[in-house]
């Protein structure tokens, strides 16, 4: 599977593009640059709000397999009434060629805001889920995942 | 990825430096044959073993519908199979004497296809072959392998075998190098298993679909960089019934969850 | 020709909160992958997953190429009256999946 490329040219591309792989491994620039995609579609989904960290229970297994399907589980604390209620959950990548995963929305006809799903991850990195309450408030966690190669790379 | 061929291939050069050529090839011993789902991760196996989670199911329903559904010919295959077929694809691949030749669960169902139904028969790797297959042998999940390799089988047995323990590809690896030698130990982020079929066919999280024990025999040889044969070939399925023979005693797992 | 698998109580009492799962069969192809001769595999997404409990939404998924083939959720609906719950799946496309499952409300 390759991941190295996006739709937009951005700077991820400039960087693969002008320097290689193997120099990109090396940066110490890198996880800054990574960090900074994650920053930008945090922008676009929820502006310039805070956000806290905490509520936000996000489980992911230490190390994954393969990097297709990781499995996610990701659950607010809330009593998910008509006046308290998790609105939705981003699910965010600083790695992936899109840092936006997925998000879901709850009610509080859901009666609890939590949901479980598989997500694909390009490589070890700390996934981050952002949720957004009724009062407008906005509660983060995040959880560090190892992903490891197969041992036959069938090009 | 073109470096990471390369890590690949110093890496596998290293596990099996130890192995030299030699004509009394060892065999797995009976008390070690373990199903590749246990180096599996915990996550993983539980995937596995979920039997509504587990996405190999997907294609397990649609092979139900297509076993009880009549085909524009002929009967559907339930007519004659009204009690299912438990333990059947434990048995394979078998001889057949009608013919004279032994078949892997593709091929019969296929021959069915073509004598009882008056269908042509499915292509390999087709949506409706792997979904026939995977439910035929899903209804013998937990039954031991148990395959005949004496008789008119034998011949091909031991061209199966034959296959598995030659070295081939740019690699110059055998099946037999990684699979019964070095099993257990770890190949980059993975375990060496002990390569055996009974997952098959498996949803591998790699193809993120569900393919048959031939597509992964095909992946095996590309790995080595050797000319993998075309679905079907009497090779691989002579291999896969040396396989089953090795695989003795552990138990049918379709649809097995590898990596 | 696609296979949807649910898993939905058919009974609860008022107030509880039940378990959903929801399995379709869908490559998710992200568009970020290239084929055996270099050419990049067009992507092809479902984009959205909603429930609807007694017609109304209780639950809804944007999904993006970073979700994994085969989508599976799991989530929560609070039961209150019999009715009807709707499961459906949009692709990239517009192309639509549904299922539906009956709940009995004691």
């Amino acid at each position: 599977m390759t991941r190295s490329t996006s739709l937009n040219v951005n700077r991820r591309d400039v960087l693969t593009l002008g320097t290689g792989a193997v120099l990109i491994a090396a940066s110490p620039l890198r996880g800054h640059a990574e960090q900074v995609d994650l920053e930008q579609a945090r922008r676009e989904l929820f502006g310039t709000r805070p956000v806290t960290e905490g509520r936000v229970r996000l489980k992911l297994p230490p190390i994954a397999e393969n990097g297709y399907s990781v499995p996610l589980s990701v659950e607010v604390d809330s009593p998910m009434t008509e006046q308290d209620y998790v609105k939705r959950i981003a699910i965010l990548s600083p790695r992936n060629p899109l840092p936006l995963i997925s998000q879901f929305y709850f009610s509080p006809g859901s009666g609890r805001a939590k949901v479980d799903a598989r997500i694909r991850m390009s490589g070890t990195q700390s996934i981050q889920a952002i949720a957004e309450m009724s009062d407008g408030s906005l509660w983060s966690g995040s959880r560090e995942t190892v992903v490891t190669l197969a041992a036959c790379v069938v090009l | 990825m073109i470096r990471l061929a390369g890590l690949v291939s110093i890496t596998l050069i290293t596990a099996c430096s130890a192995t030299t050529e030699v004509s009394d090839v060892p065999e797995l011993a009976a008390e070690d044959i373990v199903s590749a789902s246990v180096f599996l991760n915990s996550e993983t196996r539980a995937l596995q073993e979920d039997t509504f989670a587990n996405p190999g199911y997907l294609w397990v329903d649609r092979g139900e519908a297509l076993f009880s559904q009549p085909p524009a010919a002929g009967p559907a295959c339930i007519t004659c199979h009204e009690k299912g077929l438990r333990g059947v694809a434990a048995t394979y691949p078998a001889y057949d004497e009608n013919i004279g030749q032994v078949l892997n669960l593709e091929g019969r169902i296929n021959q069915c296809r073509v004598t009882q139904q008056s269908e042509p028969a499915w292509t390999f790797e087709s949506d409706e072959l792997l979904s026939i297959t995977a439910y035929v042998a899903n209804q013998s999940l937990g039954e031991p392998i148990s395959v005949d390799v004496n008789g008119p089988a034998r011949a091909v047995y031991e061209v199966g075998r034959d296959y598995f323990q030659t070295r081939r590809g740019q690699f110059n690896l055998s099946c037999q190098q990684c699979h019964t030698e070095n099993w257990g130990k770890r190949l980059r982020g993975d375990t060496l298993s002990q390569g055996h079929g009974n997952g098959f066919p498996a949803y591998r999280l790699e193809w993120e679909s569900l393919g048959s024990l031939h597509r992964r025999l095909r992946d095996c040889d590309t790995g080595v960089r050797a000319e993998p044969l075309p679905y079907g070939d009497p090779l691989y399925v002579a291999l896969e019934l040396y396989l089953a023979e090795r695989s003795k005693g552990i138990s049918i797992e379709t649809p097995g969850i590898r990596r | 020709m696609t296979s949807i698998r649910l898993a939905v109580p058919e009974t609860a009492i008022a107030g509880e909160i039940i378990e959903v799962k929801a399995l379709i069969r869908h490559p998710m192809e992200s568009g970020h992958r290239r084929g055996s001769r270099g050419e990049v595999i067009e992507r092809d997404i479902i984009t959205r997953f909603e429930c609807l409990y007694l017609g109304e939404q209780v639950f809804a998924a944007d999904f993006h190429p970073g979700i994994a083939a085969n989508p599976l959720l799991t989530f929560y609906v609070r039961a209150s009256r019999s009715g009807d719950l709707e499961f459906t799946w949009t692709d990239q496309h517009g192309a639509i999946w549904s299922e539906a499952s009956s709940l009995t409300v004691s």
